[in-house]
């Protein structure tokens, strides 16, 4: 007879492999992992400049798999989308991706990610936080069916210069005319990939779908198409780079989901993250709506922004005050980077108002280690616009081949 | 460690019952320079946290088991780690099910995530914001744990600047939460994990902690409350803030009994009182059951409210509706226990081979109504057929408790009643309620019975005799709202001060309650030391 603890062995490993790690493992030169959303990743497969400049140059391939995934099905999946997130999903058509946000009553965000429509009532919301029963919970009452799917999806981001060139050696042709945010349906040499053009890298590139089964089928197809051009695999030191030169937001590091503050005041709303554009105030009720609206009115009393900040050190984790005394205190930097790229010293930072508008001044303090000797500098930063990083190649269809 | 009777030397304070938090006042008044003198009526120190050797190279945590509510302020105070404490932490916790499977308790939370997932998917997503709603009552709750609780009826200065500091805090937490704290203390456990969980088997296992020590089903309004009770150790985001004292619970007593000492003060064991000695309204000492007389100006009770009020006191030295409350205090035994000494490791077949949730806290209660079925056995008067258990090996992980290869297990259990419905305990009924206990555990552990060396069995009357706590209650009174802050024990005292002038209470029964925390002995020193302008 079966035992029904037979076959647990999450104590001994808690963290799942995805279906590339593998490929990955073989290809991890610094044998550097970091647990992300239940699963094992490559933190660093060689070096992180390397791999950064691989989504600049040529083509960086990162695995997504962890990333959370709902499909929403059935009549109501509209209506109750529209009631969830905070932009118009009745604008969403088939075959097409959005970014958007979802907030609770008190119009704190939830969550950030990305939705999918892929049929008349299919539905894929992708996002980091788990969320399971937030969205069982509040689709009471509308004609829809949650599931769970994480597992179920292997999934590839190819970004980059010569991302679509990749994907066409591939074999995936007519990728070219994707459009940003388009999702298509392709096959590589029988394997049914879907492929949607978006990514977190502010770059042009493409995130490919496949049964978790065909993987590293994928995966090796995939590797030889990007050869001659060096395609690599990254880890997420190089997507944490890209993603704060293309202005993305990070959870945990950019803001805290409203559901898992335990001090008041820690969360965030749409507003105070500069993500204005995302909230359609005219398409009717959705949740956090009132809240917004009160908030829209009142103006928020924070702001993220951008910071091009004097030097070359990276202002991680810095405090900011209103000058070079360091008396007042006016926010602090949630993401920070030299950017190799733009030759800049940028960062993201949650300032008060007023200080938010562009051109404004603030000093960061910033502490630097030079072999073992700490030392605190004040340095001026200006407060800038976003994205930092936004090249005409994100954009352009068909996309050059390099 | 004695002195001779009649001795000449004079004390400023004499705290009758060297408990935990006997011990916790009498270091902290010692340490302000006053000349403290602590009577324990047994001849070893420690009330309800002692480890006593019952079988050959076993140590027992005989009462208490388990070190996660004392507060860190205190250890760090009292240097306790310098005379001895070392508390070391275990790992989850698992409750067996009927059916063969099992659900385990995993520090790691991705660990804990899938684990919970084999029981429900959304449970396993829930699960964060359950933690996150206990931890935002917690932080609130906390910092009340070492203050005394305001008169709200009061106008004094000091009452209203607490009452202003609650207020404060409490308005900090947003109005939601605002309305989530009153829903949370009033609430049952049952309801409130509904709240959160589809899964039974979740449900029951984090039930379990609602009802430890009480005599209120996880259906009875206000168990919400003593889920957050147990939870308090959790809070201090500090490593081995939860976990064993190593060498059983006595030694927390050894710690402070050391620590007190090394202050200058004085124990007495084997030394118990049988009155508080009153003269002109005030109190002014005690008297042994020997007959000997022992003077101070302050007197302090580690005794729960009912012994030191109603057992130990003259009706006519106290105000009648102050004695009519305290016989009114809720203090009902409900918790029996088992130490047993085993000759190896039972197996578990629930469990996966090499799971560390067994060095946990293991439970076999798979469904909140078998708990509250249990809970209707205690009503009627007898102990539960099918117990909650409470079951702990920390030889597991504490080489000192056994030796090696054997383990000591702490089985507490609930419930078990103070009276029997049939007439006075027996030593056969006695056996009965042993047997029941451990035909459960026998149930989920095929050789348990067979590795049996030794137990000691104890029901609330057993401990209410050797203990001395009333009916064995081990919270000395229920942690309900009706007897919680400024209402405990009884409203209008719940500052440490008797109705009598230079009498103290400072034992569990007093603000913040249960649990091997020592809030109540570290508060209550405070209010002498503040009357005696030793501090402000």
């Amino acid at each position: 007879m079966s035992n029904p603890t037979d076959g647990v062995t999450h104590f001994n490993q808690p963290l799942l492999k995805t279906p590339f790690h593998n490929r990955a493992r073989a290809l991890s030169q610094n044998d550097s992992f970091v647990a992300w959303a239940g699963y094992t990743t490559v933190d660093v497969f060689t070096s992180p400049e390397q791999e950064y400049f691989a989504v600049r140059n040529t083509t960086g391939v990162y695995d997504l798999t962890p990333m959370i995934k709902y499909r929403i099905t059935g009549k109501g999946a509209l209506r109750f989308l529209n009631h969830l997130v905070t932009r118009d999903v009745s604008k969403l058509k088939v075959n097409r991706v959005i970014y958007t946000v979802w907030c609770n009553d008190d119009g704190h965000i939830l969550d950030d990610g990305t939705l999918f429509r892929l049929g008349e009532d299919e539905y894929w919301l992708c996002c980091a936080e788990r969320q399971y029963d937030w969205l069982l919970d509040s689709a009471i009452g509308f004609d829809v069916a949650v599931e769970e799917v994480t597992e179920q999806v292997a999934a590839l981001a190819v970004q980059g210069p010569t991302s679509c060139w990749t994907l066409k050696q591939l074999g995936m042709s007519g990728i070219e005319n994707l459009k940003p945010f388009e999702v298509g349906r392709f096959q590589v040499e029988g394997v049914d990939v879907m492929a949607s053009r978006t990514g977190f890298t502010g770059d042009l590139g493409y995130e490919i779908w496949m049964p978790p089964e065909k993987a590293e089928f994928i995966w090796d197809r995939l590797m030889e198409a990007g050869r001659t051009r060096l395609i690599r695999p990254i880890g997420s030191q190089a997507l944490n780079a890209v993603r704060i030169e293309a202005g993305f937001l990070m959870p945990h590091f950019d803001f805290v989901s409203a559901e898992s503050t335990i001090r008041l005041g820690r969360d965030r709303s749409p507003l105070e993250l500069g993500l204005d554009w995302l909230v359609d105030f005219k398409k009717g009720h959705f949740n956090g709506r009132r809240a917004l609206v009160a908030e829209q009115k009142r103006g928020v009393t924070r702001k993220l922004v951008g910071l091009d900040i004097d030097g070359n050190k990276p202002a991680h984790s810095a405090l900011l005050y209103t000058d070079k005394s360091g008396q007042t205190e006016v926010g602090f930097v949630t993401s920070a980077m030299w950017s190799p790229t733009c030759k800049r010293n940028i960062a993201l930072a949650m300032v008060n108002a007023p200080f938010f508008s562009v051109g404004s001044e603030v000093w960061a303090e910033i502490y630097l280690n030079r072999e073992l000797l700490w030392e605190r500098r004040m340095v001026k930063a200006t407060v800038v616009e976003k994205p930092f990083f936004a090249p005409e190649r994100r954009r352009l269809t068909p996309p050059a081949d390099r | 460690m004695s002195a001779a009777s009649g001795n000449s030397k004079r004390y400023d304070v004499i705290v009758v019952g060297a408990g935990h938090n006997g011990l916790v006042a009498a270091c902290y008044m010692q340490r302000s320079g006053l000349n403290v003198l602590v009577l324990e009526r047994n001849d070893y120190i420690g009330g309800a946290a002692v480890s006593r050797s019952l079988y050959p190279e076993f140590t027992y945590s005989n009462c208490s088991y388990v070190c996660s509510l004392l507060r860190p302020e205190i250890m760090r105070q009292l240097e306790l780690p310098k005379f001895g404490l070392q508390v070391i932490p275990y790992e989850g916790g698992c409750t067996m099910m009927h059916d063969g499977n099992h659900f385990a308790l995993y520090d790691n939370h991705d660990a804990l995530r899938r684990e919970i997932s084999r029981h429900s998917k959304r449970d396993a997503e829930a699960y964060d914001r359950y933690a996150r709603d206990v931890m935002r009552q917690c932080k609130f709750i906390k910092p009340l744990l070492l203050r005394e609780p305001p008169d709200p009826t009061s106008f004094k200065i000091r009452d209203i600047q607490e009452l202003l500091y609650i207020g404060k805090r409490f308005h900090n937490m947003g109005e939601k939460r605002m309305y989530d704290t009153i829903r949370f203390w009033t609430m049952s456990a049952a309801d409130f994990l509904d709240e959160y969980f589809e899964s039974e088997i979740v449900k029951a296992h984090y039930a379990g902690s609602s009802i430890i020590g009480t005599a209120l089903g996880p259906r009875s309004p206000g168990t919400a409350y003593v889920l957050l009770h147990h939870y308090m150790g959790d809070i201090d985001d500090t490593v081995g803030a939860w976990g064993f004292a190593r060498g059983g619970m006595g030694a927390v007593s050894k710690a402070l009994g050391a620590s007190f000492e090394a202050s200058g003060g004085t124990i007495r064991a084997g030394a118990g009182v049988s009155k508080f000695l009153v003269r002109n309204e005030r109190a002014v000492g005690v008297a042994l059951s020997d007959g000997e007389e022992l003077y101070a100006n302050t007197i302090m009770s580690n005794m729960d409210v009912k012994r030191t009020f109603l057992e130990s006191m003259d009706a006519s030295d106290l105000p009648s509706e102050f004695v009519e409350q305290v016989r009114k205090f809720k203090i009902r035994g409900s918790s029996g226990k088992l130490n047993i000494a085993l000759d190896g490791l039972p197996e578990f077949p629930a469990i996966p081979k090499g799971a560390p949730c067994i060095r946990g806290d293991m439970h076999v209660t798979d469904t909140i109504d078998m708990m509250e079925r249990a809970y209707d056995d205690w009503k009627a008067g007898r102990w539960s057929q099918a117990p909650y258990i409470d079951m702990l090996m920390p030889s597991q992980i504490d080489p000192t408790m056994a030796p090696n290869g054997k383990h000591y297990m702490s089985v507490f259990t609930q419930y078990c009643p103070y009276e029997l419905a049939d007439g006075p305990w027996t030593p056969e009924k006695k056996q009965g309620f042993a047997n029941s206990v451990i035909e459960t555990i026998a149930r989920q552990s095929p050789n348990f019975k067979s590795l049996i060396l030794h137990a000691e069995v104890r029901t609330p009357f057993d401990i209410e005799r050797e203990v001395g706590l009333t009916e064995g209650n081990i919270f000395q009174g229920e942690l309900t709202m009706d007897q919680l802050l400024f209402n405990r024990p009884v409203p209008g005292y719940a500052q440490y001060r008797a109705p009598v002038r230079g009498l103290y209470m400072c034992g569990s029964s007093t603000h913040p309650g249960g649990g091997v925390m020592g809030a109540p002995g570290h508060n209550a020193a405070q209010a002498v030391l503040r009357d005696l302008k030793k501090v402000a």
